[in-house]
């Protein structure tokens, strides 16, 4: 076994033991407070609240979960789904820093990039919102005003523009076919874009089938 | 007992919880910084991934902020704080918060009334029960989505390397997509659209600014300005829109 597969094995064995250890700490805020408080659950509202949005949530994590792990890489993942935000931020940085560091997902390269990036990046968030709920008084007034409002309103195309540029530069030729398709989808049924991230997957298939015809006739 | 969505109890509960997570971050970005290191990865490139992460990371970090103002009205800042900063996404947690209300008798919007101990708890236990998902699939499915992808690798590593670009194109094309999802509703949909272009636009003249004047520095902050950018001007084209229509 070399080095990296020894460092890829061990990532999974520590992956597994910390993320469904965190889950089970995560899970102790809520059994913590039933106990502290004596406040259980009360049976029918918190049934009728976990099933408005467990069946939704549950299908789009699976989602996320079979799309984003091989983006992502073992050490990546596993830090992510746990730190959570990965459409808006993580799976995002992790692109940003694939293409500044010019390595590519799927090689040990971008498995240690991905891991590095994702931490940095999860460790700025907890880092930003702990400064934030200390200073929040003197904060809130400034990031709730309606001026700012349309810059925060707009943050996911801010986000996907430059994202955009990056990643289709790269990849023009496998990009019309899944860019083309989002696009006519969109346009003609809007009311799906609120849940466009359930898309992503469809996107991604499309991607894979336009790029292995073009492969298979040689034009990759 | 008497119940504060606020009180100390709770904010040392989730500094813990919080103190964990970070723990998990930094060890795996040692061993992760290690492992580099054994690959022959240049220090300077990884200085250069932490650098663009962190700025990266710091405008959509304040739009989360803004989400943990925006729930701790009713919920009280702990447990916004703590959805927020792990496992949770500002997408997922504010319809949660309001569905789990509502389940309890009450809404995100009705500021005024406090919440009992158990309508707390209640909503803790929803908003946590719904989100995990990811948490117990990601140590089931890892090592044998990563196995698959490498055994295609293997078997052809070219194809194998498109197969991963694929899955990238596949993610920007949905949320292109989606950015376009309101342009049928009149110019004001269009708005995105615009501050897409800025963004695009921006990164173009960064790109243009690191090949042709060899503007090096640029390249681990040109994403985080292109984002900035385009958000400062979303200011101006919402305002110009608004007054059109």
């Amino acid at each position: 076994m070399t080095g990296y597969e020894a460092y890829i094995e061990k990532t999974h064995r520590l992956g597994k033991l910390w993320t469904w250890g965190m889950g089970l700490v995560l899970l102790m805020f809520p059994i913590i407070i039933s106990i502290h408080y004596n406040a259980w659950p009360e049976g029918e509202p918190f049934l009728k609240g976990l099933l408005s949005i467990g069946p939704m949530y549950w299908a789009v994590g699976t989602i996320e979960v079979l799309t984003y792990i091989p983006m992502l890489g073992a050490g990546g993942s596993y830090l992510g789904f746990i730190t959570g935000s990965l459409t808006m931020l993580k799976v995002p940085c992790t692109m940003a820093a694939f293409t500044n560091a010019d390595v590519k997902s799927g090689t040990p390269e971008g498995e240690v990039v991905a891991t590095i990036a994702i931490a940095v990046s999860s460790i700025t968030t907890i880092v930003i919102i702990f400064i934030g709920v200390l200073l929040i008084t003197p904060l809130t007034p400034i990031l709730d005003s309606p001026t700012l409002e349309p810059a925060f309103t707009q943050i996911l195309p801010a986000l996907f523009g430059g994202l955009g540029v990056a990643i289709i530069s790269q990849n023009p030729k496998v990009s019309i076919a899944p860019v083309t398709a989002m696009l006519i989808l969109f346009i003609s049924v809007p009311s799906l874009a609120p849940s466009g991230a359930i898309f992503v997957p469809v996107a991604a298939l499309i991607a894979i089938g336009a790029a292995r015809i073009m492969y298979k006739k040689g034009w990759l | 007992m008497g119940f504060d969505i606020n009180s100390p109890f709770l904010f040392f509960l989730v500094a813990v919880i919080l103190c964990l997570v970070l723990t998990q971050s930094i060890y795996f970005m040692i061993r992760a910084w290690k492992q580099a290191k054994e690959l022959g990865i240049d220090t300077n490139k990884l200085k250069g991934v932490v650098r663009t992460s962190i700025v990266f990371t710091l405008v959509p970090a304040f739009s989360i902020l803004i989400g943990v103002i925006a729930l701790s009205k009713k919920l009280g800042l702990p447990l916004p704080w703590l959805r927020l900063s792990v496992v949770g996404a500002i997408t997922y947690e504010t319809p949660a918060a309001e569905a789990a209300s509502q389940a309890v008798g009450t809404s995100m919007k009705d500021v005024a009334t406090s919440l009992t101990a158990v309508q707390y708890s209640t909503i803790a236990w929803i908003m946590t029960l719904g989100i995990m998902a990811g948490v117990i699939l990601t140590p089931i499915l890892c090592k044998r989505l990563l196995g698959g992808v490498s055994k295609f690798k293997d078997r052809d590593n070219k194809w194998g390397d498109i197969l991963m670009s694929a899955l990238f194109v596949g993610m920007i094309s949905a949320f292109l997509g989606m950015i376009f999802g309101h342009v049928q509703e009149g110019l004001e949909g269009w708005i995105p659209v615009f501050v897409m272009g800025v963004s695009a636009a921006t990164m173009l003249l960064c790109a243009f600014c690191i090949k042709k004047l060899g503007w090096k520095w640029m390249q681990d902050y040109a994403l985080p300005i292109s984002m900035i950018a385009s958000m400062i001007l979303a200011i101006p084209i919402t305002n110009a829109v608004m007054q059109m229509v």
